[in-house]
């Protein structure tokens, strides 16, 4: 099922890596049929009736691209679509992540995300992704907590690749305790915060009498209680 | 013959000079045999003149034959002389108390020499030092004897002046009079207090030092705390003592200070601390003397009553533990037993112990301020202390409760009653859980309001002053409201009865309304009135009626009492009772037996009221109903019958429904109270202050919640959390520590 083309411009298969800046210096008219490329890649997977990507188009997405649903890389990909919900991708999301990714089609998708990896992986640009991974789950409209269940699996995907010990560790202190049912997005931030500043496993500059949350300061309490 | 008129000249004038100047060496022979004591006649003022006057003539010349800078010079020569060729060895000849009696004696002498020779040359003084800038003659005196006597002997008359120091500290007799002198000596070529610092004090100081550590090591090993005391206490007397005789004024706060150092500091562990007399041990014995004597010793020494206080605060925070552990012991042995005397006899103890050591810390320690701090926080340690579950704040409440109830356990004088109050508000001010205190007190103040128990309104009002006092108006608002509420009750109780008497209900009853703002909730259910009361309640929803008609009156039949007369057969009892008892009891008018769930049904009383009710009525003592089977408790199975054959010696009994426990909930409750509490106090602090970090804020909860209670830590970080999470607070980016108010 090919795109339909009027005027022949050439053959996408045979595009080459210099067309990176196609977006910004393309005609109008280039412009649209780029776009028009874009959509058809979304009409690949969307459900025709509502329109939207469901969880079926996102498997075939996903076996498309050679990978698991829950590689770290779908979910940078839906932070670059600026995705609302967790198992939905709108059309919307889908222009904006593939306009931002410069990418027609499956082979320069498949092309483009190391780079997106590089991208998110940066310090600045990987907090903001970190924080948008936990709102992205939360499935009601009012919803403020993720569950521990949810959590755990958030955080494998997400932090451990960079923090093993740490992630290993409190995923299993998560399970293990039975105070917290849920946890906030400040929390879930601070966790990020406590493996960038605090020594792991030597714990040296912890303090619990500065602004760490309760959750942080039992954590740290198991740890040290254990390791004794 | 060549002209010479120059060497003429100069020959003429030299030759002047030195004819002056052995007049004035005559002149000076004669001062000096005059000095040694050889017979000589005195100087008569026509000498002195002479003498005078050669100088000046010698002087007044014009240059070049001016001949101040010889006079000068030979001045000083002659009085260097003096000294070190006559004086000197004079001096030296002689040792130890003899060579300082010497040295007074050559100073004196030499003085007087400088004196005149001051005189003879004074037109010096007058015109040519000033003009040269030179030490006056008089200076020049003094600088001779410091240079060429004093600095060769000033060793050894330091180790004169030390070693006789020693033995006057040894309590040998000594010359004070010579030393004294020789001090001024001191004094006076230093020509100022320097010198004297210099050379002799800081020889000194290190003496006293030597001397008094090596007593310290001794004494230490020898005497009791006190006894050392006294002794040092003795020592720095003395040590004043020669500073009033014979040293210099300047030299007492160093003195001291090495003496203080010696004695009390370097073994002031060792000594404070000793086994039998130490500190602990005086406070034990109740030594007062020795105790205010260490205390003004170690005042004076910067930190020196450190240990003392943390000693004092061991003290009396071991015995304050001692009484709440003799407490514990005694409530473990006693299970199930309900708040017993002992309680009541620690609390009394340990007002007993806080009285006590309040007349050591101002008898004993003055009132100093870190005695002070230790007192607090001993005390601090010990009035948040549990027995058993019961929080030091209920043992304080029912303490009050037992003292302001009508036959409460103690049998005092209005006076005793209002210091005891007193006492025990005193002692409020260490607990940290003061809204559970309150809480605690007001169940129990609302229980003797409603059954009439309290003995005195005055003192109940006196102990809500004095709660006030401590805590502020909002800590006591809801208290006093209830005793309002009281008063307002009987004040009306007199016009209710003019309304009833004119019903035809046959029965006397009162009603106490209360504002519910201001009582604890109380458990109440839709009991099923009997028809009796049932008129009751009616004709007062009708007066209350007209009187205010906006409120809504709820009926707690749970606090109601009720009087019935029993018909047994030997003889009619009258029984005071509860209400829900008396319903139930009333149900047997209609029918002789009835079973559990008739009674349940016609009473509608829920299965927990209904059990204890049942159990009162039937397996205490007085069994006014008969059970069926007579087990020792109620079961749904169970059916009971008036006992018409009951009696008992009196013809009045009470029989109590005992209350449900209600511990847990008032400790609940006040837990929930406070989670609301710190959330407000989090907003508002955050809300004046926009961005506040951790710490500060922390400090501000602690500082706003003082009257009421002390936070825990992690409650307030929970708190944050959750106000965080309700988008009240946010974190501050850049510095995570710091919070930032939301508005």
């Amino acid at each position: 099922m090919g795109p339909h083309r009027k005027n022949g411009p050439p053959n996408p298969m045979s595009i080459k890596a210099n067309d990176v800046d196609l977006f910004h210096s393309a005609s109008n008219k280039a412009l649209m049929q780029l776009l028009g490329q874009i959509d058809e890649m979304f009409d690949n997977y969307a459900n025709e009736e509502t329109n939207v990507i469901e969880a079926a188009g996102i498997e075939e997405l996903c076996s498309d691209l050679k990978m698991r649903a829950d590689d770290v890389r779908m979910l940078m990909l839906a932070w670059k679509m600026k995705g609302k919900r967790q198992g939905l991708i709108t059309q919307d999301e889908w222009r904006r992540g593939m306009k931002a990714l410069e990418v027609t089609s499956l082979e320069k998708l498949v092309k483009a995300l190391p780079g997106l990896e590089r991208e998110v992986r940066r310090p600045l640009i990987f907090k903001d992704f970190y924080a948008f991974a936990f709102q992205y789950n939360l499935t009601e409209e009012l919803q403020k907590t993720l569950d521990i269940y949810s959590v755990c699996l958030l955080l494998k995907i997400v932090l451990r690749s960079q923090f093993r010990p740490q992630v290993d560790s409190f995923i299993h202190f998560l399970q293990i305790q039975k105070e917290y049912m849920v946890l906030t997005l400040d929390q879930w931030m601070e966790f990020y915060r406590f493996c960038n500043e605090i020594s792991f496993p030597e714990l040296d500059k912890y303090d619990e009498k500065l602004a760490w949350p309760l959750l942080i300061d039992s954590f740290v309490e198991w740890l040290r209680q254990n390791n004794n | 013959m060549t002209r010479k008129p120059h060497k003429t000249r100069d020959t003429k004038v030299t030759s002047e000079f030195e004819h002056g100047w052995n007049d004035m060496l005559k002149g000076i022979k004669k001062l000096k045999k005059i000095l040694d004591g050889l017979p000589e006649p005195q100087f008569s003022p026509e000498d002195h003149i002479n003498l005078y006057t050669t100088v000046y003539n010698l002087c007044t010349q014009k240059a070049p034959n001016d001949n101040s800078e010889q006079f000068y010079k030979k001045y000083k020569e002659e009085i260097e002389t003096y000294v070190s060729r006559t004086l000197l060895p004079l001096i030296r000849g002689k040792y130890d108390e003899f060579m300082l009696i010497e040295l007074v004696k050559r100073w004196k002498n030499h003085k007087v020499m400088v004196r005149w020779m001051s005189r003879f040359f004074q037109y010096l003084d007058r015109f040519y030092i000033a003009r040269r800038a030179l030490p006056p003659l008089y200076e020049v005196g003094m600088t001779c004897f410091r240079e060429q006597l004093y600095q060769k002997l000033h060793n050894t008359v330091n180790d004169i002046l030390v070693s006789l120091v020693a033995q006057d500290r040894d309590g040998e007799q000594i010359d004070r009079t010579l030393l004294k002198n020789v001090m001024d000596i001191l004094v006076e070529i230093g020509m100022g207090i320097t010198d004297y610092v210099n050379e002799f004090e800081t020889y000194m100081l290190k003496d006293t030092a030597t001397y008094y550590s090596r007593k310290a090591s001794d004494w230490i090993l020898k005497y009791s705390c006190p006894d050392y005391m006294l002794k040092a206490e003795e020592c720095l007397k003395r040590e004043r003592e020669r500073v009033c005789h014979y040293l210099p004024g300047i030299s007492e706060p160093k003195l001291v200070e090495t003496v203080e150092t010696e004695l009390l500091v370097v073994h002031a562990n060792q000594l404070l601390e000793k086994e039998q007399s130490g500190c602990l041990a005086l406070l034990r014995d109740e030594k007062v003397d020795d105790l205010s004597r260490i205390c003004s010793l170690y005042h004076k020494i910067p930190q020196g009553l450190e240990l003392v206080s943390s000693i004092f605060k061991q003290h009396v925070t071991d015995e304050g533990l001692a009484l709440v552990n003799q407490a514990v012991e005694i409530a473990n042995n006693q299970v199930g037993k309900e708040c017993g005397a002992h309680e009541q006899v620690l609390v009394r103890k340990i007002i007993e112990l806080h009285d006590k050591h309040m007349v050591y810390l101002c008898n004993c320690f003055m009132n100093l301020s870190p005695f002070r701090k230790s007192f607090k926080e001993a005390f601090e340690i010990i009035c948040n202390k549990n027995v058993a579950d019961r929080s030091s704040a209920e043992l304080l409440a029912t303490f009050c409760d037992n003292i302001l109830k009508k036959g409460g356990s103690e049998k005092l004088s209005d006076e005793a009653i209002e210091d005891t109050l007193e006492k025990v508000v005193k002692l409020l001010a260490y607990v940290d859980g003061k809204d559970l205190f309150a809480e605690f007190y007001r169940k129990k103040l609302a229980h003797r309001l409603l059954c009439d128990k309290s003995a005195s309104d005055e003192h109940e009002r006196s102990m809500l002053t004095k709660m006030k006092q401590l805590c502020g108006g909002q800590f006591t608002s809801k208290m006093e409201g209830m005793v309002t509420d009281l008063m307002l009750a009987r004040e009306d109780s007199a016009q209710f009865k003019r309304y009833l008497s004119i019903l035809p209900i046959g029965i006397d009853f009162t009603v106490n309304v209360l504002n519910t703002g201001y009582w604890p909730t109380y458990r109440t259910s839709d009991l099923n009135l009997p028809a009796e009361m049932v008129r009751c309640v009616e004709a007062f929803e009708e007066y209350y009626q007209d009187k205010s008609r906006k409120r809504r009156l709820n009926w707690i039949y749970s606090l109601g009492n009720c009087n019935i007369i029993g018909n047994f057969d030997p003889k009619p009892i009258e029984l005071v009772m509860s209400t829900y008892q008396g319903a139930v009891l009333l149900l047997f008018n209609n029918s002789d037996k009835l079973s559990y769930s008739d009674i349940k049904s016609q009473s509608n009383l829920g299965d927990d009221d209904l059990v204890r009710v049942l159990f009162t009525l039937s397996c205490t003592k007085y069994q006014i109903l008969i059970k069926e089977p007579s087990t020792k408790m109620i079961y749904p199975t169970d059916s009971f019958e008036f006992n018409p054959k009951f009696t008992d010696r009196m013809r009045r009994i009470v029989i109590r429904l005992p209350a449900h426990q209600e511990r847990k909930r008032v400790v609940e409750d006040v837990d929930k109270d406070r989670r609301y509490i710190i959330d407000a106090s989090i907003v508002r602090i955050m809300k004046s202050r926009k961005i506040l970090s951790h710490q500060q804020l922390n400090a501000q909860i602690v500082e706003q919640l003082r009257q009421l209670f002390k936070p825990d830590f992690k409650l307030i970080k929970k708190r944050i959390e959750d106000l965080i999470n309700r988008e009240y607070l946010e974190r501050d980016r850049e510095n995570p520590n710091m919070f930032r108010y939301l508005a």
